[in-house]
């Protein structure tokens, strides 16, 4: 029998029982519209993570006090990482290209009589921006001779320029940081949010201006951002500023590090396997969702062949074989999964829109990758044939004398 | 050769404790362009053997030639082309598709055969010409009267131009002048040269046919000619209950 004719055939019988069709397809809607919804959220996650973490590149490590390895922390040895740690990675490890220090803190800043506190104040040196891949959009940005002689300057991110009303021409204007007057030498480049976060509203300190505002003692525990110099060198770079940090901290062997090196290919694939998990476990969700969609289906198209065993004789009668009521059923139970799956796919990405655009900060907008439509259809015609094949091929068997005779 | 040859046919059906015969050694020829009742109570194998002839079923024993094929050999696909084919039915309750229009429904065979779209909408017009509903093709089941259904049922039992035209009670679920009308449609079918057999346990339909074959518990009681009244020499006389 033609195959378009099964087709104009499945939408009929569907479209005679609207109500009964879209409630029959229900699970699959929702599974389907959950798959999506959850897919197009993690894919943005994670398309802005790569980003980002592409931003900085491949040769970015972090190193970090490890606080945690202290036991209760009753004998507590101070753990220790300074910018003297940095120096010595940078003088005797070799394949650093650069190094920088990076303490935070939250402090007030001032212009006359304005006022803002911005998200971050960070003391860094002149390496910050080849480190972190982070430019100067206006002006400069500090450069050694500035910490050499203890130069009290600033960059800062286009937020402040904004809430402090800097006006077009910030360079060279002299604002307040906490209690430290600061010249503004720079504004860095927009970058816009990241997580909730505004990226651009940040200030830079020469790292012992910093220190100054801070307190001696944030000396102690810095983070130390490094480039290596080509992605080939990363893990040696990696083993080198261990061996280094251990000799200075004087850690015995068998003695855990009190420090962490983090890869940046670490940092991505530690998230992706966050992430992965995350969709395994809401995968198995929706499989669950589905399976229930699919018993639906096939609960509703038993019905259907009951309601139509007379329709079913006299198809046979005037010459059906088996295998046309076979395909004819299955491509219904097919076509109604499937719609289910395009319902769902509509608003599985309207909900992800929408959820993108209510959640604080720049959350990236929804991102549905074709492979999870695909995905979604093949999962919906996957269940229209294995929950349609029962009822279809209890059709097909149908004795047609007794058909016709069904009352 | 006949086009039908029913040669020692038995139909047994397996009712657990014990065995039904349906149908007890019928022999019967029937020729093309024939015209044919088959009566009989209920219970006669009048049904069984309706069954048969239309190839919805097989003999348990004994041979059925059609056309010289030899049916009771066919597996089940043969079986439904040999329906799609060489048998048209017409029923007793119409059987037509709901919510589908009279030319879907004569349609419906012709898809079943595998004939191109336009072909189909061709053939259906000209089966529905035949039976008097040129003016009604778009209609569906529910705006037709009973008579203009079973019409319908006609075209599509004829649309396929089939070897058999097999009527079961065609008239029992219509009005007395209906089914005169619907008979004379039969009437006319048969005089265009199609094989007419149909299945009734009314006389003054029967009385239509040039043959009546009375079937009694499985056999043929009596196999008997008739001159093929003219319609409308009965029409006053009211059918024995």
């Amino acid at each position: 029998m033609i195959l378009t004719e099964n087709f104009r055939l499945a939408f009929e019988a569907l479209r005679a029982n609207p109500m009964r069709s879209i409630l029959t397809t229900l699970g699959i809607i929702i599974g389907s519209a959950a798959v999506i919804a959850v897919v197009s959220i993690i894919q943005g996650l994670q398309f802005m993570i790569t980003q980002q973490a592409q931003g900085v590149g491949a040769t970015f490590a972090w190193v970090l006090p490890d606080t945690g390895n202290q036991g209760a922390g009753l004998v507590a040895r101070q753990v220790k990482l300074t910018w003297a740690d940095g120096q010595a990675i940078q003088q005797q490890v070799p394949g650093v290209a650069m190094i920088t220090p990076l303490i935070q803190g939250i402090e007030q800043v001032k212009y006359r009589d304005r006022q803002h506190r911005p998200a971050g104040v960070s003391g860094v040196n002149a390496d910050y921006p080849e480190v972190f891949n982070h430019t100067v959009d206006r002006g400069r940005f500090f450069t050694r001779l500035d910490l050499e002689h203890r130069r009290k300057v600033a960059v800062v991110g286009q937020t402040v320029v904004e809430e402090l009303r800097l006006g077009d021409d910030p360079i060279g204007k002299e604002i307040y940081v906490g209690r430290i007057p600061v010249t503004l030498v720079g504004v860095m480049e927009e970058r816009g949010q990241s997580l909730g976060t505004d990226q651009d509203d940040q200030v830079f300190l020469p790292f012992d201006t910093a220190l100054t505002l801070f307190g001696r003692r944030a000396g102690d525990q810095v983070a130390l951002s490094l480039q290596a110099e080509s992605v080939e060198v990363v893990d040696r770079v990696k083993d080198g500023i261990e061996r280094v940090l251990r000799a200075r901290h004087r850690i015995p062997d068998g003695q855990p590090d009190d420090f962490l090196v983090i890869l940046q290919d670490e940092i991505l694939s530690t998230v992706n396997s966050i992430l992965g998990g995350v969709t395994a476990v809401i995968g198995a969700v929706v499989g669950i969702a589905l399976l229930v969609g699919g018993i639906g289906i096939m609960n509703i198209m038993l019905v259907s062949v009951t309601e139509r065993t007379r329709e079913i004789g006299l198809r046979k009668s005037v010459g059906a074989r088996r295998q046309d009521i076979l395909i004819q059923f299955l491509i219904e139970a097919i076509i109604l999964s499937l719609v289910g799956g395009v319902i769902g796919l509509a608003l599985g990405y309207g909900t992800g829109v929408v959820v993108a655009s209510a959640l604080p900060g720049d959350w990236p907008s929804a991102h549905v990758p074709l492979w999870a439509v695909a995905l979604a259809f093949g999962f919906c015609t996957f269940v229209g044939v294995t929950f349609g094949i029962y009822p279809a091929s209890k059709a097909a068997r149908l004795d047609p004398i007794e058909a016709l005779r069904y009352e | 050769m006949a086009l039908i040859e029913l040669t020692g046919v038995h139909k047994t059906y397996d009712m657990g404790v014990e065995k039904v015969h349906a149908l007890a050694g019928v022999d019967l020829e029937i020729e093309a362009g024939d015209y044919l009742a088959i009566m009989g109570a209920s219970g006669s194998g009048k049904s069984t053997l309706m069954n048969l002839l239309g190839c919805l079923d097989t003999p348990s024993e004994g041979h059925y030639l059609l056309n010289g094929v030899a049916v009771e050999s066919l597996v089940d696909t043969e079986l439904a082309a040999i329906r799609n084919r060489e048998i048209g039915f017409v029923f007793q309750t119409f059987n037509l598709l709901p919510r589908t229009s009279a030319l879907k429904n004569v349609e419906l065979p012709l898809i079943y055969g595998g004939q191109q779209r336009r072909e189909r909408q061709r053939l259906a017009m000209e089966a529905l010409e035949r039976v008097g509903l040129a003016d009604r093709m778009e209609h569906q089941p529910s705006e037709l009267s009973g008579g203009q259904c079973q019409r319908v049922a006609i075209a599509r039992a004829l649309v396929n131009g089939p070897s058999i035209l097999l009527a079961d009670e065609p008239t029992g679920n219509l009005d007395s002048k209906t089914s005169e009308e619907i008979m004379q449609l039969f009437d006319e079918l048969h005089r265009s040269g199609n094989t007419v057999i149909l299945v009734t346990h009314e006389d003054d339909i029967a009385e239509h046919t040039r043959r009546i074959v009375t079937l009694r518990d499985g056999l043929i009681l009596e196999d008997r000619r008739s001159g093929g009244q003219p319609p409308g020499e009965d029409a006053g006389r009211e059918a024995p209950a």
